[in-house]
């Protein structure tokens, strides 16, 4: 009864988002007030027949209802309470309406939090998220209910892939959901004001928190996914340049641009089109990735079933959605003017080169992810396109962009002098090259990349700063505003995120070790030694449990227990790594097979990696996201934009 | 105008790529093997039947013949096995089996640390019991087959999966390798009109 009820709520969804999509537009364009105000009342009904939905596919999860297929497919009897919550997004079906909560959720924050915005914006903005949210409905309901039944019901659940049942899964898909499909707040604005024509400072003033905190959960969503690859597949890798990694990371890039571009557009009303562009490209490469990772087009070690019907719709989505904007943009876009103007060295340069690099990182992402598929399509042969090719391409685009942090924050806009900006920056640029070259020395060795590293990291940390002090020490501007912390805090952010990964690449060791009870092991300094090997049982699995000791220089620093699960319901053997986590870094420890069987030693093959400055890498994540937070408060955003017609 | 038609028409390009990775059957898992038309690399086995000579792929100059890859703890197997022993009967192609690391191959045996003639003796005739058990139980479709017991000659064919099955020509040359079990689709689409292509050559 509840999961038909559930279902009954996604048809009804369906009904209202027909709605929301056709009466608030029509009503925008003749400019009839009670037909745009229809928007609000139905994005809230929207939301509610959603939550109410996936309210249902919970509460069957958690009863262990195995007479809905979706629940026998990804759940059993035995898995751990929070893990059936988690299970609702642990596959196809459940992930879609978790897709779907959440795209309602922002139209429904968008209803509430847009009392300041002239009513016609508000409705188109409503409109457009409408019309997205009835393509992705009707994609549900024909393709992938997660509501089917099984009759006669299934015994037991076949149980969630134990891959997934990790805390970092539980919060991992949501995050990355949020920031997924915030951005098509950002793309509903921008389709509105091709719509409207108006593209102002005030139009960009509206976009940029919506913008900024679909930004943020992405940053958390994909640094959570990389965390959660480092702890949980037992590889001691943060980063794979898996496809469906991949398709994570280019909104992110394309919507690090947006953010910045957006800045322009509302300070200096320049990059108007540029900028409707990125937030057309940041959604659909959004789209996009819900494609490549449900379609099955590419290879991923994210084996996601795939059913080519639901290919052929996605792409047709997919066709009608991005192709019907960029038309719009084509069209509309020449009229609009061009705003500002400025000079060749000035802020807005920088940004204009922040967002070509971005961009450009961002297609070449793209087309390493699609090369495999389009080599094929060509009959040019079969290949596949690993980190090599990322890495090579990465670095030459990473170094400029770096640079440009630096000195963006401190330039002027319009028109900014070349020596008052190598001026300001000197000392920075000093203290940058002198811990470049000294700094590596101090870790280990010195090595070109790491210096190069290490340089251009304190070259953003010192730059920050410097811009900080002559902001504080001119208060002819006041106080600064939120926005000014905000960004400077994610700009110290990038500057730890890129000591993380410089260092963890220049100095990281492993060992492979055979390792018997009472065998000692060293690395990076580090001595662990295995004391020997237990069974412990856990609620849906049995596991073999290592017991080491890691110390150094003689003192006994803390016990890792790395283990080897084996799930009853899938039998499938899953690594959980032991970590001790430092400030400086990471010893990683995991267990691999057994292998003194035959000589009766209970020897077992043991990796153990010292990660230098690992955790940094999350840390900048973290700084990053907590600026965009304390951007997004500014206080300019809360106020009411007064003397603004539609 | 034109200027902002390049979005739309790059995206339309995408579109017609991302289309054709959608074409029924297109498996992006699928990596043809570098042997393809190349000689099938030669070996000199001992049989199931311990009784029959040793065999080679020199043996079968002059005529088509499939080259399957199969073990008795290989689950998928099974699922081809029926597709196997009904096109045996119909003769359209003799099928010669290879016996994949039989002993080695499955999870409870552990290797010995030191191969002897002793050790390798005792394998072989242990997986020619379990090979032997496995076909009288299942039917036999094969002419013969192959026992590859330490897995060498797999390592030459570039076996990564079992079973796995390779149609060879009349000069020896690997035509066509298929990775997984052979379905009576693959068998109708792909095997069988190859094999009568090349028998007419």
């Amino acid at each position: 009864m509840i999961p038909e009820l559930g279902l009954f709520a996604l048809v009804l969804a369906l009904a209202v988002a027909a709605v929301l999509g056709v009466l608030p537009l029509v009503g925008a364009h003749r400019g009839d007030s009670s037909w745009m105000a229809i928007g609000r009342s139905a994005a809230q009904a929207q939301w509610l027949l959603i939550a109410t939905a996936f309210g249902c596919l919970t509460y069957a999860f958690v009863t262990n209802d195995f007479s809905v297929l979706y629940v026998a497919e990804h759940s059993n009897s035995q898995l751990p309470t929070v893990y059936r919550v988690a299970a609702v997004w642990g596959g196809h079906e459940g992930s879609l309406l978790l897709w779907m909560l959440m795209l309602s959720s922002w139209t429904l924050a968008v209803s509430l939090l847009s009392r300041a915005l002239p009513e016609a914006m508000v409705a188109r903005v409503l409109g457009v998220l409408g019309l997205v949210s009835f393509g992705f409905l009707l994609f549900i309901l024909m393709t992938s209910s997660p509501f089917e039944r099984l009759l006669p019901a299934a015994a037991d659940g076949r149980d969630l892939n134990p891959l997934l049942q990790d805390p970092g899964l539980v919060i991992h898909p949501p995050m990355l959901y949020m920031g997924y499909v915030g951005f098509s707040v950002a793309f509903a604005f921008a389709i509105a004001a091709l719509l409207s024509g108006q593209l102002d400072a005030a139009w960009a003033r509206w976009s940029r928190p919506w913008t900024t905190t679909a930004w943020i959960f992405l940053t958390l969503g994909v640094g959570l996914g990389s965390g959660w690859a480092y702890y949980e597949l037992g590889w001691g890798g943060w980063w794979f340049w898996d496809p469906v990694e991949n398709a994570s990371f280019m909104p992110w890039l394309l919507g690090t641009a947006l953010m910045h571009s957006l800045a322009v557009t509302e300070k200096r009303g320049a990059f108007k089109n540029w900028t409707v562009l990125l937030a057309i490209g940041a959604f659909s490469l959004s789209l996009l990735g819900t494609f490549l990772v449900r379609s099955g087009v590419l290879t991923s070690v994210h084996a996601f079933a795939t059913d080519p019907r639901r290919g052929i719709f996605i792409l047709t989505f997919l066709g009608v959605v991005i192709g019907s904007s960029l038309f719009l943009f084509a069209w509309r876009a020449p009229k609009v003017g061009l705003g500002g103007r400025f000079a060749l060295m000035s802020r807005e340069t920088l940004l204009l080169m922040n967002n070509v690099l971005l961009a450009v990182a961002a297609g070449s992402v793209l087309l390493g992810t699609l090369y495999p598929l389009i080599i094929d399509a060509l009959a040019l042969g079969k290949i596949s396109v690993g980190p090599p090719y990322f890495e090579t391409v990465f670095v030459p685009l990473m170094v400029p962009l770096l640079f440009l942090i630096g000195l963006g924050p401190s330039a002027r806009w319009k028109e900014a002098s070349v020596i008052d900006l190598a001026r300001r920056l000197r000392v920075a640029a000093g203290v940058a090259l002198a811990a470049g070259i000294i700094l590596p020395f101090a870790l280990g060795s010195w090595k070109p990349l790491i210096g190069l590293g290490v340089l251009l990291a304190v070259w953003v940390a010192a730059a920050t700063v410097t811009d900080i002090r002559n902001r504080l020490k001119n208060s002819a501007g006041g106080k600064p505003p939120r926005a000014f912390w905000g960004m400077h805090l994610a700009h110290i952010g990038v500057a730890v995120f890129v000591i993380g990964v410089t260092l963890v690449k220049g100095y990281e060791s492993e060992k492979d070790v055979r390792m018997a009870p009472g065998d000692t092991v060293l690395v990076g300094g580090y001595s662990v030694r295995l004391v020997g090997i237990t069974n412990r049982t856990g609620p849906n699995y049995s596991a073999v449990v290592g017991e080491l000791e890691l110390s150094k220089d003689g003192r006994l620093l803390r016990s890792l227990n790395p283990e080897k699960r084996k799930y009853f319901s899938s039998e499938m053997p899953m690594t959980e790594a032991a970590i001790d986590t430092g400030f400086f870094r990471d010893v990683y420890v995991s267990l691999g097979e057994p292998v003194g069987e035959k000589d009766g030693s209970g020897a077992w093959s043991v990796r153990v990696h010292h990660k230098p400055f690992v955790d940094w890498i999350w840390g900048g994540c973290l700084l990053m996201a907590l600026g965009g937070l304390i951007a997004v408060t500014d206080r300019r955003y809360r106020l009411k934009v007064k003397g603004v017609a539609a | 105008m034109k200027r902002f038609m390049i979005p739309l028409f790059l995206f339309v390009v995408l579109l017609g790529f991302l289309a054709w990775g959608l074409k029924p059957g297109y498996d992006p898992h699928e990596v043809p093997s570098p042997l393809i038309g190349k000689p099938a690399p030669a070996f000199l086995l001992k049989q199931v039947d311990s009784n029959a000579a040793d065999f080679s792929p020199e043996q079968m100059k002059g005529k088509v013949w499939l080259l399957n890859v199969w073990s008795s703890w290989c689950v998928s197997c099974r699922e081809e096995h029926p597709v196997l022993l009904s096109l045996s009967k119909t003769g359209a192609v003799p099928i010669y089996g290879l016996n994949y690391k039989e002993v080695r191959g499955d999870g409870g045996f552990k290797e010995p640390d030191v191969e002897t003639p002793e050790s390798n003796a005792a394998e072989l005739a242990l997986g020619r019991r379990r090979a032997e058990a496995w076909l009288s139980q299942h039917g036999n479709p094969y002419v013969l087959t192959a026992m590859d017991i330490t897995g060498r000659v797999g390592i030459d064919y570039g076996v990564y999966g079992v079973p796995e099955t390779y149609v060879i020509d009349k000069a020896g040359i690997i035509r066509y390798k298929r990775i997984g079990p052979v379905t009576q689709e693959s068998l109708e689409k792909k095997i069988l009109p190859l094999v009568k292509e090349l028998e007419k050559s």
